[in-house]
């Protein structure tokens, strides 16, 4: 990320910048990753952003936090990530916690109870929504259908576990979309002869 | 119900921050599966309590793994677990992060992505069945999950607002 790619933060502005992202989000910080990042802060462009979301995706882990140690490492250092990490964590862990003192102090009250299975089950509704719009925005070959559905089985109904599920799919998985995407760079290839 | 030792949480998140792939969301199975039906560490309601909770909050969808510690070790079982479950993937994206724009137009990388999507969406789904499963004590709970599902599926409004109107249905009595 040098100047001509966009403003560099220093590092405060790091720290403050995803401290406000962490508190921004509710079900998911990433549209409000991107308007920070992108729009009001230009640190990245919007292709830097895509890429860097494809890399916060693909590894494990929170990808929102991938991202923050990505950029933090590029604009400064390992102390980048550190602070743009420590900034992204920060505040929701304390509103969190607080919430769940609260909570642990107030279970007794059957309508807070009543209050948080409707949360919980809206919140359920959530994550069908989530899977269902990333199902919608994939490549929808059979390999990566029977992926889906293989891996769906595995965790929801036969309650394997995740460990061993991704030794054995992951690899068999990549193959697949290592030999789809070589399918259509050939089909592509022989389309454009004329 | 005996409680695990820090040390044994943050070796046992750390292992979950590498499996965790597309996202905290994708490992719930996998927790439920060892906190409560494995070890018993909880019930599916507090499991499912608390997910409630880290729905309600701001940030990202991992402070749901803070919860799970707190309830397991208070406050140092918070932090023990989400510093286990952000740290091994940071390391590995501090990492690859150098070197990921060099791999731009690689092969491998984008059939790595490809394929992983996959299984990502498979373990979403299975958590959101997982979930819905466990939440719907009652019937009235299981038409929320549903209702839920499809206003966020269809609508881009802020989420917070089908959890607004399910704590409001909730708080009145009408879900149970």
């Amino acid at each position: 990320m040098g100047p001509q790619d966009g403003v560099r933060p220093t590092r405060s502005e790091l720290f403050l910048g995803f401290f406000k992202i962490g508190l921004s989000g509710f079900g998911g910080v990433l549209p409000h990753a991107r308007r920070l990042l992108v729009d009001d802060r230009r640190w990245l462009t919007d292709r830097q952003f895509t890429e860097l979301l494809g890399l916060g995706q693909t590894l494990p882990g929170p990808n929102v936090l991938n991202m923050a140690v990505v950029i933090g490492a590029r604009c400064h250092g390992w102390r980048g990530s550190v602070l743009a990490g420590l900034g992204l964590m920060a505040a929701p862990l304390v509103i969190v916690l607080t919430l769940a003192s609260l909570y642990g102090r107030f279970a007794h009250s059957a309508r807070l109870t009543q209050a948080l299975a409707g949360v919980a089950a809206a919140a359920a509704g959530l994550v069908l929504a989530t899977g269902g719009r990333l199902a919608t925005k994939m490549e929808r070959d059979a390999g990566s259908l029977l992926m889906v559905l293989a891996a769906f089985l595995a965790v929801f109904w036969l309650r394997l576990p995740l460990l061993g599920m991704l030794v054995v799919l992951a690899p068999v998985s990549i193959g697949l979309g290592w030999h789809s995407l070589r399918r259509e760079l050939q089909a592509k290839q022989s389309g454009a002869r004329p | 119900m005996t409680t695990p030792s820090l040390t044994a949480l943050f070796l046992r998140f750390g292992l979950f921050s590498l499996m965790a792939v597309g996202g905290a969301t994708a490992l719930i199975p996998e927790m439920h599966r060892q906190v409560v039906d494995l070890h018993g560490w909880m019930t599916t309601a507090d499991f499912t309590a608390l997910f409630a909770i880290a729905q309600a909050a701001p940030g990202p969808n991992v402070i749901f793994v803070s919860l799970i510690g707190w309830k397991l070790a208070g406050i140092p079982g918070a932090l023990v677990c989400t510093l286990g479950m952000c740290l091994p993937a940071a390391l590995l994206a501090f990492a690859v992060g150098r070197i990921w724009d060099r791999f731009q137009h690689s092969p491998w990388r984008r059939a790595i992505e490809r394929g992983l999507a996959p299984l990502t969406i498979g373990l979403v789904l299975g958590s959101g069945c997982l979930l819905a499963r466990a939440t719907s004590t009652y019937w009235q709970l299981g038409l929320v999950a549903a209702a839920s599902a499809a206003l966020s599926y269809c609508s881009s409004r802020n989420p917070l607002w089908w959890l607004a109107g399910a704590a409001l249905l909730g708080g009145f009595g009408l879900l149970a």
